[in-house]
C-alpha cells in the first residue's frame, strides 16, 4: 500500500506469555479498542513500527505529487488544471497530516526527510512509474487513489489516535481524487477513438502496478500478524486487493475498457473475481530502486528540498530578528 | 542543515458556533506564518472561520499516568448528574 512491507523488528508474534505486565496491559487496551495516545506508555517495537509505517505513508503522499504535478501545465483545459492543482495540493496536505502524526512519536521532521533522501525509508512502489499521457492522470485518480481509499478506510479505526485522526481527514478528501480521475476516464472513453485508445493504454500500464500497491501476500508474515494484533493493520494485503479488484472491474466495464488480464473472470462460487499472477519480481525490483522513475523521483525531491533551504533559513532568520526587536522594545 | 522550524498546534473554530477544536500541528517560523500555513493545510474545504495557533512547546498536558488520581474524585459524585434524582411520572417540565 502507501506503506508496503512494514517491518516490526520482531521475530515472532508476541503472545501474552512473552509480555511483561506493562505490555499485557497495553495489549488489553488495544483489544478493548481504546486508542493509544502519544504520551501513553507503549512498547518500543510498536512505536518504531508506527514511525516506519506512518513515515512511509507520508513520503508516499509527498512523492506522489510528482507524477501528477508533471501534468499541471499540460492539463487539457483551465478547469482540469485547477482541479489537478487542488488535488496535488491535497496530497501535500495529506503528507503534512501524516508527518505530524509521526512526529508525536518522537521523530523529527528533518530526520524523516533525511531518511527519505538517504534511501533509508521507502515510499510506495506505484510512484516510480511514469505518467506518459493525460489518460495516466485519470487512471491514477481512479485506480491509485481508489486503492488508497481501500487501505485507508480501515486505518481510520487503527489503534494509534493521531494516525487514526489523520486518516479520517485524508479519507474525507480522497473521494474527490478518485472521482476526478474517473471523470477524466469517462470523458476520454466517450471521446474519439484515439482518446479511448489512450485511456485503454493507460489502464494497460497501470493495472498491474496498482494491484502491486497492496504488497505481496502476507497471510504468513510475522510482521503483518503482529501489526494486526496491534491494530495498525486491519486487513491482509490479499483481502484488500480482492476487494479492490471486485469493486474496480465493473467500473472498467462501464467505461468499456478491458483489464489487461486474460485470467480475469467472475467466480460464482467464491463470489469474487479470479485474477492472474502478479509479477512480484517487478515489484521487488521497483522497491529496491530499479523502477522506471526511482532515480528521477528522488533527484527531484532532493533538489526541491535543497533549493528551498534558503527560504527556510531566511524565514527563520526574519522570525528571530523580529522576536529580538520585540523583546528589546518591551 | 538549518534549524528546524518550530512546531505549532492548530485550533479551528467551525461555522456552527462551536469552540475552537484541535485539528493537528504544523511547522512555521513564526505565528503569522503558522496561521497562513494552517489556512492551507487545515481549511481547504470551509472547515472554519477562525484559527488559533500555539507553540507546541508552550502547551502543558496532564500526564496519562495520573489519569486515575486526577479524574477519579469526580467519578463517585454521581449526584452531579441530573439522572441521579428520579422524578415522578406526573411531574412535567423538570
Amino acid at each position: 500500500m502507501y506503506a508496503q512491507m512494514v517491518e516490526t523488528g520482531l521475530k515472532k508474534v508476541q503472545d501474552l506469555a512473552d509480555m511483561t505486565p506493562q505490555e499485557r496491559a497495553f495489549q488489553a487496551r488495544i483489544d478493548a479498542d481504546v486508542k493509544i495516545e502519544p504520551k501513553d506508555w507503549m512498547p518500543e517495537a510498536y512505536r518504531r513500527t508506527l514511525v516506519r509505517q506512518i513515515q512511509q505513508h507520508a513520503h508516499s503522499e509527498i512523492v506522489g505529487m510528482l507524477p501528477e504535478g508533471n501534468w499541471i501545465t499540460r492539463a487539457p483545459s483551465l478547469a482540469r488544471k485547477a482541479i489537478l492543482m487542488a488535488k496535488v495540493q491535497d496530497e501535500a496536505g495529506h503528507g503534512l497530516y501524516l508527518y505530524c502524526a509521526a512526529e508525536t512519536l518522537g521523530v523529527s521532521r528533518d530526520q524523516m526527510v533525511a531518511d527519505l533522501h538517504a534511501g533509508k525509508v521507502k515510499y510506495s512502489s506505484i510512484f516510480n512509474y511514469p505518467t506518459l499521457t493525460w489518460a495516466d492522470i485519470g487512471t491514477i485518480g481512479w485506480l491509485v487513489d481508489g486503492a488508497a481509499i481501500m487501505n485507508q478506510i480501515p486505518l481510520c479505526r487503527c489503534s494509534f489516535g493521531p494516525y487514526a485522526r489523520a486518516m479520517i481527514r485524508v479519507c474525507k478528501e480522497e473521494s474527490f481524487h478518485q472521482r476526478q480521475g474517473f471523470d477524466i476516464m469517462m470523458t476520454l472513453c466517450r471521446g474519439t477513438a484515439e482518446q479511448k485508445a489512450m485511456a485503454q493504454d493507460a489502464l494497460d500500464r497501470w493495472w498491474w502496478p496498482s494491484l502491486m500497491m497492496f504488497g505481496p501476500p502476507d497471510a504468513a508474515s510475522v510482521h503483518s500478524a503482529q501489526s494486526a494484533r496491534w491494530k495498525i493493520k486491519l486487513l491482509s494485503n490479499d483481502e484488500l486487493r480482492q476487494r479492490f479488484v471486485d469493486q474496480t472491474v465493473p467500473q472498467a466495464d462501464y467505461l468499456g475498457l478491458r483489464m489487461p488480464d486474460r485470467h480475469l473472470a467472475w467466480n460464482e462460487e467464491r463470489g469474487h473475481y479470479d485474477f492472474g499472477e502478479i509479477d512480484w519480481n517487478e515489484f521487488h525490483e521497483v522497491i529496491k530502486g530499479h523502477g522506471p522513475c526511482n532515480r528521477d523521483r528522488m533527484h527531484t525531491r532532493v533538489k526541491a528540498w535543497e533549493d528551498g533551504a534558503w527560504v527556510r533559513e531566511a524565514a527563520m532568520a526574519y522570525a528571530e530578528k523580529r522576536a529580538a526587536r520585540e523583546k528589546a522594545a518591551a | 542543515m538549518s534549524a528546524e522550524w518550530p512546531l505549532w498546534e492548530v485550533f479551528i473554530r467551525s461555522q456552527h458556533g462551536l469552540a475552537h477544536k484541535h485539528v493537528g500541528s504544523l511547522h512555521a517560523p513564526d505565528a503569522e506564518m503558522a496561521i497562513r500555513n494552517a489556512r492551507d493545510v487545515y481549511t481547504r474545504r470551509n472547515e472554519g472561520i477562525s484559527i488559533w495557533v500555539a507553540r507546541s512547546a508552550d502547551i502543558h498536558a496532564s500526564s496519562p499516568g495520573d489519569r486515575a488520581p486526577l479524574f477519579e474524585p469526580s467519578n463517585d459524585k454521581v449526584y452531579r448528574h441530573p439522572t441521579f434524582f428520579p422524578m415522578p411520572e406526573e411531574v412535567k417540565h423538570i
